[in-house]
C-alpha cells in the first residue's frame, strides 16, 4: 500500500487543524489513525466491511455544506474535507455513545478476562464521561453460554458491534452466529441445535472489543498485564502465520493472530491458535527413554547414556543402512543441522521430511512459484489441484476466500470431491481418482480450442473451465488424496505449467516442509534447493563430504527397512504407523530396523510402539529459529518458555550426535546455522539478521528455483478402471487424531470418528443407504463405517478422512499403487 | 351513494365534501372487485398511459408535483429521475409497511381499493422502463393483503399484469410481500433488506436513495401506496387538473388520519397546503370540534415522529413548508388530538416507549437511548422520579439528536420555534423520533414532570425493585 501512495495523487484533508495528505478512498477513520490522530471506534475493522453502527467514531466533518457528525468509518475522504475530533460537538457525541454502551455493560471488569485489555474499558478511560446517569437495572442474560466446544459467550458484556458476526458472515463463511431480536433485547446467539462450530471461531475471541468471547485454553488463566509476549511464527501448519506467543509464569497460555499484510492478515484457524495446549501438556516428552529389549516397555534414562547407545549403533554403519524419517517439525537451523549431520557427517542421502503423502521436491521448488498475494490477485485465477484449504491451510482458505467473493479471483477446482470453497468457485471438476493428469491436460487443451471429455469430467464442462482462466494463474498444488499417488499431480502439475502467465503455491500441508526442503532434508537434495549432482561439489568442500548417489525416500527406506536393508531409522518428530499412507508398509518397516530412534516432543503411536531410543526434544515455543512457509517465506519463531524437562533443541541434539562421533558440526547457535545456510544456499543469500528484523512481521522472501528443474511428468500410465470397485479419496481434516490435537484438550474432542461419503447415486448398486454401517474392504485391509450421503462426492468414489480417531484410512491404502481400489460391503 | 359522514363498510374512513382523487370508489361497498373498479374507470388510466410515450408519463407526474406521502414528502417525480441510466434492471417497491402511530390510510387504501394502487404500480412501471414490481404490505394488515392478493390475481387473469399488458409489449410481474411486523421496516432501505430476507434494518447512507444501489443492488424506486394511488387519476386528467387542487408547492389531495379527541376522528381525504389544522379539528365538514365540554391541550400533527403543537398552530396550513418552519412536519398525515383531559407525561411515555420497542437494535445510541428514556418516564410515573431526571432526558434526547431538536413555539414562555428536521447520531430517524415526545412535552409542560417527581403522594422509602415492565 505505501510503496503506491506516491504514484497516485494524493487528497489534503484538514484534520484538527492540521493539512494531512490522504489517498483517494482512504476511509477518514484510517487516513487519521495513518497520520497520528485515534479516533476511537468498536464495530470497525480494517479487515472487514465497515458497518458504522456503534457510533463511537462519529466526529464533526465539514466537507463544504457546514460541519456536521459522521461517522468516520464510513467516510472516504475528500479534497478539502475539514475534521475536528476533538471538537465540543465531537466530545459530546462520544461521551453519549460510550454512556449509551455502558448503560447495560455489567462492568464485572475484575473477574473478565478482557480486562487490561479491554476495548470498551480503554476508551472508556480516554474518551467517556467517567460517570454514569444509569441508574435503572441493567441487562440481564445467562452468563457465559457455550456457543460452541471452544468459545463461551457473554451477552450481557457484548455491546452488539457485529465484529464476530461479520467475521463469521463475510471472512470465513460460516454464518452460524447472528443477531436475534430487536431494539434493546438484540444479542448474538447461534441458531437452535447448531454450534458455532467454524474452524475459525478463535478469530471471534481476538477481535471481540469487549469480555463477551472468551475461548476455553485461556478463561480465568491470566491477567494481560502477567502476560509477556513474543512474536512468532504458526507452527501447525505449512502457511507460517505471525503470531505472538503470550506467556505468563514460563507457561505459553495464549496465542494471537498478528496481522501479516503478505500472509495471514491477522487471522488463525483454531489448531493453529489453540494447538500451544499439546506443549503444555502432562505427556510431553521430558527426559530420554529407552527400551531394554524389544518386549519391554521405555523406561527413563539419561542424556549421556542415551548418545552413548546413539554412538554405539552408528559406528562403523554402512552409511546406506542408516534412514532419517521427518523434520518438518523443526526450524530451519535445526533442519540445516540435521541436513548436514546426516548428508555431511554421516554420509547417507536417506533423508526424507515427508511422509510419503506430500510431492517430490522438483515439484514443490522447480516450478514458478507464487506468493499468497500473487494468488489473491484481482482479476486473476485460481486454480485449486490440492487439498481443501478449509481443512489444510485454514488461513491460506481466509485469504483465498477473500480474493474470490471481493476481489474478483477466479477459482476453478480440480478436485476429488466438493471442498470448503466449492461454493465460490466458478468450475468445481472432480475427476476420477489418480487421472488428475488427465483432467489438467484437457483443461489446458480447451484452452487452446480442443476439448474432449477427461477422467470423467464432460467435454463441456472442461471447455467451461477453461474459457474462464483470465488472468494471471497460479495453481494450489498439493495432495487432495492420500489414496493417490503423487504421479497424477506431478502429470497435473507439469501440464498446466504449459498455461499462459502461470505460477504454483505450494500446498503442502505439515508445518515447515518446506523448510525442510530448503535445508535438503529429502533424497538427492542439499540446502539452497539444489540437488547432490548440481551443488555436491560446493558442499563436499564445505561439509568435508556428502553421499555419492540419490538415497531412498520415506516409502524407500520402509520398504529396505522391512527387507532388513536398514538398520538404523531416526524419527525425526515422525509418526509413519499413523502419517504414512499404507499403515502395513510402516508397520513393517519399523519392525524391520534393528534400532528406532525417535527424537519428538509427544508420544506418538510409532514411538510407543517401536522406538528402542527416545530424546525429548524442545517445542516449537521452546527454541529460537526460523520458519519457511509454503511460499518461501521465512519468518522468525522466538523462544518465549523453556525446554520443557530436559528437552533439547533439535539442533543441539544434532550437534552433540556429531560431537559424540568425534567430528564437529560446526554449529553452535541458531544464528550460525542460519548464517552457514545463507552463505552456502543459493536463495538464501538475502536472510541476513538485519534482513530478518527489518522484514518484520512480513518475514523475508527467499525466492527463486535454485538449481532444481521442472518436472517432466511422472512418467506413469492411468490406473485401469475397476467397474466392481470404488476408488478411494482419503482426505485430511483440520481435526484429526494427529499427536498435536490429541494432546490438546480444548480440540481433541472435535475430531469426527470415521465416515464413508458416498454419492447417493452409488447407493442402489451398493445396497446401501445413509446410516448403514459397512464394511470397507482393500488389498491391504478393511474397516467398519457408517455411510453418508454426499452428492458433492463424484459417483464411483468413495471418501473417507484421513487418521479419523479409532479407524485410520491408512489401513486400507496401497502407497505402491496409483489408486486404491476398495468394495463396500453390508455388515 | 350514503350521506357524508362514516361508511360502515370501510372502517374509519369518513365521507366529506371534498374533491377525491383516490377515495372515490371508497362509498361503493364492492370497492374493492374488479367488477367495480373496471365499471367505475378502472384500468383508465393505464391505457391512458400506455397510449403515450414513457418518458411523457413521467414528465406528467413531475409537472404534477406529486409529493410523497409517505412521510418525508419528496416528488415523486424527481425520485425517479434518480434512476442511473441503462443500469437494469430496475425495481419498483411499494412500500405498504404503514406502521407510524396514527397513521391508517393507506390500510384503507389497499383495503378498499386495490386495483386504483396496482394500476399506480403500472403506471410507473411503464413510465420508468420497469418489468418487476414488489408489494410490500406490512405483516399485521391480513385483510389488505388478501385483498390485494385476490385483486393481483384478477388483475393477471384480466391481463393487466403479465405478458404483454393489454396487447401491447409492455410486461409487469408484481409480486405480494409481507413483513413479519417491524416498524423499521416502513424505512425504505430496513424495507429492502427485509425484501431481501435479511434482518429489518437500515442501510447506511450514503447512497441516500435507493435508485442509486437498491433491492439486490440494482436502482429500485420505493414510493408509498397512496403516493401510486394517485396516478391513475392524474394520468385520466391531467397535470393541469390535479394542480388546480392543493397549494402550489402541495397540489392535489392527501389522506390524513385523525384520532384522538375529537368530535368525529376518522381518515380524510383533503386538499393539501390550504386545509388548516383548525379547519380540520373545528370543521363540520371534518371532526367537528374537540369532544363535548373539553378543550384542546396538544396535538401531534404528522405522526408519532412528529414534535408536537398547541393550540397556537391551529391555524397553520396543513402544508410541509410551513409546518417544518414552525418545529414539526406533516410526515405520513396523522393527527393525534388530546384534549386537557391527557397526562403529558403518560401520553409521552406511550410514544417513546413505541420506538423503543421498535428499535432495530443496530446502532447504540437508539438501541440503547430510546429504552433508557422510556425507563426513566416509567420510573417518573411510578413515582420513584429524581430531580435531576428531566434535565437527563433532555441530555439522552441530546445524544440521540445533538443539537436544538425542532419543536414548536411557546408564546406564554417566548420561546421560539425550531424548524425541522433534527439531527441524528443514529444511521436512521428512529431514533430522534423518539426524542419528540420528550422535548415537546418538557418545554411546554414541565410543571406536570416536577409535579409527579416532587409532590407525589407518597415519598417511597423501601428499596422496592424498579418496575421495568409496561405502564398498566
Amino acid at each position: 500500500m505505501t510503496d503506491t501512495q506516491d504514484a497516485v495523487s494524493t487528497v489534503a484533508v484538514t484534520v484538527n487543524g492540521a493539512e494531512i495528505q490522504a489517498n483517494p478512498g482512504e476511509l477518514l477513520i484510517d487516513a487519521c489513525e495513518r497520520t497520528g490522530t485515534y479516533i476511537p471506534r468498536f464495530c470497525y475493522h480494517p479487515r472487514m466491511s465497515p458497518v458504522g453502527m456503534c457510533r463511537m467514531c462519529l466526529v464533526e466533518v465539514d466537507t463544504g455544506r457546514g460541519p456536521a457528525l459522521q461517522p468516520s468509518c464510513m467516510l472516504p475522504v475528500t479534497d478539502g474535507m475539514t475534521v475536528d475530533t476533538e471538537s465540543e460537538l465531537t466530545r459530546k457525541a462520544q461521551d453519549g455513545v460510550l454512556e449509551f454502551l455502558l448503560a447495560n455493560h455489567p462492568l464485572d471488569c475484575p473477574v473478565c478476562d478482557k480486562g487490561g485489555e479491554c476495548p470498551l474499558q480503554d476508551q472508556t478511560m480516554a474518551f467517556g464521561p467517567g460517570e454514569s446517569r444509569f441508574i435503572e437495572e441493567k441487562r440481564h442474560y445467562e452468563k457465559p453460554i457455550a456457543i460452541s466446544d471452544t468459545v463461551y459467550l457473554d451477552r450481557e458484556r457484548c455491546i452488539l458491534c457485529d465484529r464476530c458476526t461479520r467475521f463469521a458472515d463475510e471472512v470465513a463463511g460460516d454464518t452460524l452466529i447472528h443477531f436475534m431480536d430487536r431494539g434493546n433485547n438484540t444479542q448474538v446467539n447461534t441458531f437452535p441445535d447448531e454450534p458455532f462450530a467454524s474452524y475459525f471461531s478463535g478469530n471471534t475471541v481476538q477481535i471481540c472489543p469487549v469480555g463477551a468471547l472468551t475461548a476455553k485454553p485461556y478463561r480465568f488463566k491470566a491477567r494481560p498485564w502477567d502476560l509477556e509476549e513474543n512474536l512468532s511464527t504458526a507452527w501447525t501448519d505449512s502457511v507460517g502465520s505471525r503470531i505472538t506467543v503470550q506467556s505468563s509464569r514460563n507457561k505459553v497460555l495464549r496465542v494471537l493472530g498478528v496481522d501479516s499484510e503478505s500472509v495471514n492478515w491477522g487471522w488463525l484457524s483454531d489448531k493453529e491458535r489453540f494447538a500451544f495446549e499439546a506443549l503444555n501438556s502432562v505427556n510431553r516428552i521430558t527426559q530420554p527413554m529407552a527400551r531394554a529389549d524389544s518386549g519391554s516397555d521405555l523406561a527413563s534414562t539419561g542424556w549421556a547414556a542415551a548418545m552413548s547407545t546413539i554412538v554405539d549403533v552408528l559406528t562403523d554403519v554402512d552409511p546406506a543402512r542408516i534412514g532419517v524419517i521427518g523434520g518438518a517439525r523443526l526450524t530451519n537451523e535445526a533442519q540445516y543441522a540435521w541436513a548436514k549431520l546426516a548428508k555431511g557427517i554421516l554420509g547417507t542421502d536417506n533423508v526424507d521430511a515427508q511422509l510419503g503423502d506430500g510431492l517430490p521436491a522438483a515439484v514443490v521448488l522447480g516450478l514458478p512459484r507464487a506468493t499468497i498475494a500473487d494468488a489473491c490477485r484481482p482479476g486473476g485465477t485460481i486454480i485449486l489441484a490440492g487439498p481443501d484449504p478449509k481443512e489444510d491451510l485454514g488461513a491460506l482458505f481466509l485469504r483465498l476466500r477473500h480474493a474470490v467473493v471481493n476481489d474478483g479471483a477466479t477459482l476453478i477446482e480440480l478436485t476429488p470431491h466438493r471442498t470448503g470453497l466449492s461454493g465460490i468457485a466458478a468450475h468445481s471438476l472432480h475427476p476420477r481418482p489418480g487421472e488428475l493428469g488427465d483432467l489438467a491436460a484437457a483443461v489446458v487443451a480447451a484452452g487452446s480450442g480442443t476439448a474432449s471429455d477427461a477422467a470423467g469430467v464432460a467435454a463441456d464442462a472442461i471447455a467451461a473451465a477453461a474459457a474462464s482462466i483470465s488472468g494471471p494463474v497460479t495453481v494450489v498444488l498439493g495432495r487432495a488424496s492420500l489414496a493417490e499417488s503423487s504421479a497424477a499431480i506431478v502429470d497435473a502439475a507439469t501440464a498446466l505449467n504449459g498455461l499462459a502467465d502461470v505460477s504454483f503455491l505450494s500446498a503442502l500441508r505439515r508445518g515447515n516442509v518446506h523448510g525442510a526442503l530448503d535445508a535438503g532434508l529429502a533424497p538427492g537434495l542439499l540446502p539452497g534447493r539444489t540437488t547432490l549432482a548440481d551443488g555436491g561439489e560446493a558442499f563436499a568442500e564445505a561439509w568435508g563430504s556428502v553421499p555419492e548417489s540419490t538415497g531412498l525416500d520415506t516409502a524407500g527406506m520402509l520398504a529396505a527397512a522391512a527387507a532388513g536393508d536398514i538398520d538404523v531409522l531416526v524419527l525425526l518428530g515422525a509418526d509413519p504407523l499413523s502419517d504414512f499412507p499404507e499403515a502395513a508398509a510402516a508397520e513393517a518397516g519399523l519392525a524391520g530396523a534393528a534400532t528406532v530412534i525417535a527424537i519428538d516432543t509427544l508420544p506418538n503411536a510409532s514411538l510407543v510402539a517401536h522406538a528402542d531410543l527416545v530424546l525429548p526434544a524442545a517445542a516449537a515455543t521452546e527454541v529460537d529459529g526460523t520458519f519457511t512457509n509454503l511460499e518461501g517465506r521465512v519468518s522468525v519463531c522466538e523462544q518465549k518458555v523453556t525446554p520443557c524437562g530436559t528437552a533439547r533443541s533439535d539442533w543441539m541434539i544434532a550437534a552433540q550426535i556429531a560431537q559424540r562421533l568425534g567430528k564437529d558440526l560446526g554449529i553452535e547457535s541458531p544464528a550460525a546455522a542460519r548464517a552457514e545456510l545463507a552463505a552456502l544456499s543459493a536463495v538464501h543469500g538475502d536472510l541476513t539478521e538485519a534482513a530478518l528484523a527489518a522484514a518484520g512481521v512480513e518475514g523475508v522472501l527467499c525466492s527463486g528455483n535454485g538449481s532444481i528443474a521442472e518436472p517432466a511428468g511422472s512418467g506413469s500410465v492411468d490406473p485401469a478402471n475397476d467397474a466392481y470397485s470404488l476408488r478411494l479419496v482419503a482426505t485430511r481434516r483440520m481435526y484429526d487424531a494427529g499427536t498435536t490435537l490429541s494432546h490438546s484438550p480444548s480440540s481433541a474432542g472435535l475430531a469426527r470418528s470415521i465416515e464413508l461419503r458416498l454419492n447417493p447415486a452409488d447407493f442402489d448398486k451398493l445396497g446401501v443407504e445413509a446410516g448403514s454401517v459397512v464394511q470397507l474392504i482393500s488389498n491391504k485391509g478393511e474397516l467398519m463405517t457408517p455411510v453418508i450421503a454426499d452428492p458433492g462426492v463424484p459417483a464411483g468414489s468413495a471418501a473417507i478422512p484421513a487418521n479419523s480417531p479409532g479407524a485410520n484410512a491408512n489401513q486400507l491404502i496401497d502407497a505402491s499403487q496409483p489408486v486404491t481400489d476398495v468394495r463396500v460391503e453390508r455388515s | 351513494m350514503p350521506t357524508h359522514d362514516y361508511i360502515p363498510h370501510a372502517a374509519g374512513y369518513v365521507d366529506n365534501d371534498g374533491p377525491k382523487i383516490v377515495t372515490s370508489r371508497f362509498p361503493y361497498e364492492d370497492s374493492y372487485t374488479m367488477e367495480r373498479s373496471e365499471a367505475t374507470g378502472g384500468y383508465e388510466g393505464l391505457r391512458t398511459a400506455l397510449s403515450r410515450r414513457p418518458a411523457d408519463v413521467h414528465t406528467e407526474v413531475r409537472d404534477a408535483t406529486v409529493l410523497g406521502r409517505g412521510g418525508a414528502g419528496f416528488p415523486a417525480g424527481v425520485k425517479w429521475g434518480f434512476m442511473p441510466p441503462g443500469k437494469f434492471p430496475y425495481y419498483l417497491v411499494v412500500n405498504g409497511d404503514e406502521s407510524e402511530p396514527g397513521t391508517y390510510k393507506d390500510r384503507l387504501l389497499m383495503e378498499r381499493d386495490p386495483h386504483q394502487l396496482i394500476e399506480g404500480c403500472l403506471i410507473t412501471c411503464y413510465a420508468l422502463g420497469l418489468a418487476q414490481c414488489f408489494l410490500y404490505v406490512r405483516g399485521e394488515m391480513a385483510l389488505a393483503q388478501e385483498r390485494i392478493g385476490q385483486a393481483l390475481n384478477d388483475a393477471y387473469a384480466r391481463g393487466y399484469v403479465g405478458k404483454n399488458i393489454l396487447g401491447t409489449d409492455f410486461s409487469v410481474d408484481i409480486t405480494l410481500t409481507w413483513g413479519a411486523g417491524a416498524y423499521i421496516v416502513g424505512e425504505e432501505t430496513a424495507l429492502i433488506e427485509s425484501l431481501e430476507g435479511n434482518r429489518g434494518m437500515p442501510r447506511l447512507k450514503p447512497p441516500y436513495f435507493p435508485a442509486a444501489i437498491g433491492l439486490y443492488g440494482q436502482p429500485t424506486i420505493v414510493n408509498n401506496v397512496e403516493t401510486l394511488a394517485n396516478l391513475p387519476w392524474l394520468m385520466q386528467n391531467g397535470a393541469d387538473q390535479y394542480t388546480t387542487y392543493g397549494s402550489e408547492t402541495a397540489p392535489g389531495t392527501r389522506m390524513v388520519a385523525v384520532s384522538g379527541h375529537v368530535k368525529r376522528p376518522g381518515v380524510y381525504e383533503i386538499e393539501q397546503g390550504v386545509t388548516t389544522f383548525r379547519d380540520l379539528f373545528y370543521g363540520d365538514n371534518f371532526c367537528q370540534g374537540i369532544r363535548e365540554g373539553h378543550e384542546l391541550k396538544m396535538f401531534v400533527p404528522g405522526g408519532g415522529s412528529a414534535p408536537w403543537f398547541f393550540p397556537e398552530q391551529l391555524d397553520l396550513p396543513l402544508e410541509a413548508r410551513a409546518v417544518g418552519a414552525a418545529g414539526s412536519m406533516l410526515g405520513s398525515g396523522a393527527l393525534i388530538v388530546m384534549d386537557e383531559t391527557t397526562d403529558a407525561v403518560k401520553a409521552a411515555l406511550r410514544l417513546v416507549r413505541f420506538y423503543a420497542r421498535e428499535s432495530c437494535g443496530k446502532c447504540t445510541p437508539c438501541r440503547e437511548g430510546t429504552t433508557w428514556e422510556e425507563r426513566v418516564l416509567q420510573r417518573i410515573l411510578d413515582g420513584e422520579g429524581r430531580p435531576s431526571d428531566i434535565d437527563m432526558l433532555l441530555d439522552i434526547a441530546d445524544n440521540i439528536s445533538p443539537g436544538p431538536y425542532p419543536v414548536a413555539a411557546d408564546p406564554s414562555q417566548d420561546l421560539e420555534a425550531v424548524p425541522f428536521p433534527p439531527k441524528q447520531t443514529t444511521i436512521c430517524p428512529l431514533g430522534p423520533s423518539s426524542v419528540a415526545p420528550i422535548t415537546s412535552t418538557i418545554r411546554r409542560f414541565r410543571h406536570e414532570y416536577d409535579a409527579k417527581i416532587t409532590k407525589r403522594d407518597t415519598i417511597p422509602v423501601s428499596a422496592a425493585p424498579m418496575n421495568a415492565g409496561a405502564v398498566s
